[in-house]
């Protein structure tokens, strides 16, 4: 055993920044507000009553929503510390903590995303299982049940994407993470990618334009939500100007005006704007640079916000 | 309820670490791990440069920001004196709370639970001194309760001059450095 001579540990004289948090927890938050951005493309198609067609999206998205939200969740079993005590989160509700509410959206997310899929399941499931098929029309002989199921799909969705901002937010000890507007920025965030992962995986083209406007609107909305975060961030405190130096000339200026904001929301809303007004084809290219911007903005905020401190612009900090 | 918290005189504190040492042997803090610290803090400039040295830890907030956002309430204020404590079987480890703490003050036990300073509930439920304050050599703490009048805490922070840390953050702190 060595002896501990010297005792320096988890302290802002100590430590550069605290790092309690790795690739789970932004994995976990991108794939959150990718399938809360799906169910409200799929409650808006339910609500509207487009089942009817084979070929609608809402056939597809709470599948692989399903698939998107189990992965996320799994993403963020890797990065608890006390794995197995996991089903403590169900034995209480603690109104203070966005995290417990998380919890409990996701009780209500996964069967409203299975009712969803039921109403238009895959040709080949319905094939395999009786069960599925007469669920299905059962489903589909209520079209009042369908639209209810719409409404509660569109609300969670909302819940669910403003729920992986406001995680965030909740942790007022990092300025960076320290305001509200990163629930509407997510939730932006996340309606821009299901956006363009349904523009990738649409199969007609109707529903392809429709998408490419959609996430125009999300990315536009998530520029101008981004402009007011920096402009709250640089006319409040002194920890908060600090905090809003990481990306004015900070450790993360290039990660978030490259990756985030040049290729992840100008870049593709400049080619999905001329896709849309027909001057040039729909691509692949622009989808995936949403989706890819829309994972840089969750790790370059999950990092950044970990190394804002209180202490930052306020103590004249002499580290040893 | 008390309201149990603390003052440390910056003057008497020399930097020993025998709090820090007294601690890890009275808690069991596994090597490599603390749950208090010495800080040192330089300001000014030559010649009027001030140095100050402190024993820090938990700050046990009247607001305490890692009980609120703990999912699973395993962080929580206790009925002896308003501590904040961690119930090790009901942690997760989500980590949430060592994010939200401006003080940095908590870490991940190896076997997996959030920990931090308790105030050494364990002896103040038996009427003794947490172990730092106990073992000071410069006698640097005093410990007690913030709402007694007659307490020795009470009327140390009535007589002197004294500072919290990152106020600023709202939570509240009711750790006191004596100027």
């Amino acid at each position: 055993m060595t002896p501990e001579l010297f005792i320096t540990r988890h302290n802002e004289l100590v430590d550069p920044f605290v790092q309690v948090w790795s690739w789970q927890i932004p994995v976990y938050l991108f794939l959150g507000g990718l399938v809360a951005g799906m169910m409200i493309i799929t409650g808006f198609s339910l609500v509207k009553g487009r089942y009817g067609e084979r070929s609608c999206i809402c056939s597809a998205l709470p599948g692989v929503g399903l698939v998107m939200l189990s992965l996320g969740m799994l993403a963020l079993f890797l990065d608890l510390e006390h794995k197995w005590y996991v089903w403590r989160l169900y034995t209480t509700f603690q109104p203070s903590s966005p995290m417990s509410w998380g919890a409990w959206i996701l009780v209500l997310v996964y069967p409203v995303l299975i009712a969803s899929w039921l109403v238009r399941p895959p040709a080949l499931l319905e094939d395999l299982s009786q069960t599925v098929e007469r669920a299905s029309a059962w489903l589909q002989a209520r079209p009042q049940a369908v639209r209810a199921m719409g409404a509660a799909s569109l609300g969670l969705g909302v819940a669910l994407g403003i729920y992986t901002g406001i995680l965030l937010s909740s942790l007022g000890a990092r300025p960076l993470w320290s305001s509200g507007i990163l629930g509407p920025l997510f939730l932006a965030s996340g309606l821009s990618a299901a956006a363009a992962f349904t523009h990738m995986v649409a199969r007609n083209e109707h529903e392809r334009i429709e998408m490419a406007r959609l996430d125009n609107v999300a990315l536009t909305a998530e520029l101008g939500i981004l402009a007011l975060l920096m402009l709250g961030l640089f006319s409040g405190s002194a920890p908060q100007m600090a905090a809003a130096g990481l990306f004015m000339g900070g450790a993360y200026t290039a990660p978030f005006w490259v990756f985030v904001v040049a290729l992840g929301i100008v870049m593709p809303l400049i080619i999905q704007n001329l896709a849309v007004a027909h001057r040039i084809a729909h691509t692949p290219l622009a989808p995936l640079m949403v989706m890819t911007g829309s994972l840089a903005l969750r790790f370059v905020f999950v990092q950044a916000g970990q190394m804002s401190h209180w202490a930052h612009g306020v103590l004249g900090v002499i580290r040893h | 309820m008390a309201r149990y918290g603390m003052a440390i005189d910056t003057r008497k504190c020399v930097g020993c670490m025998d709090c820090v040492v007294a601690c890890k042997t009275e808690n069991g803090v596994p090597e490599g791990l603390n749950r208090d610290w010495i800080a040192y803090e330089s300001a000014g400039k030559f010649p009027t440069i001030h140095m100050e040295i402190r024993s820090e830890r938990c700050n046990h907030c009247d607001n305490p920001p890692c009980v609120a956002c703990c999912p699973t309430g395993a962080s929580h204020v206790d009925d002896l004196g308003h501590i904040v404590l961690v119930t090790h079987n009901a942690c997760i480890g989500c980590k949430a709370c060592l994010a939200s703490c401006p003080y940095d003050a908590r870490f991940v036990h190896p076997d997996g639970y959030a920990d931090k300073c308790t105030f050494c509930a364990h002896r103040v439920g038996e009427g003794l001194d947490p172990a730092c304050v106990m073992v000071c050599p410069t006698r640097c703490f005093t410990f007690g309760d913030l709402d007694d009048p007659q307490s020795a805490i009470t009327r140390v922070l009535e007589s002197r001059r004294g500072h919290a840390l990152l106020t600023d953050a709202g939570t509240g702190p009711r750790i006191f450095y004596l100027d």
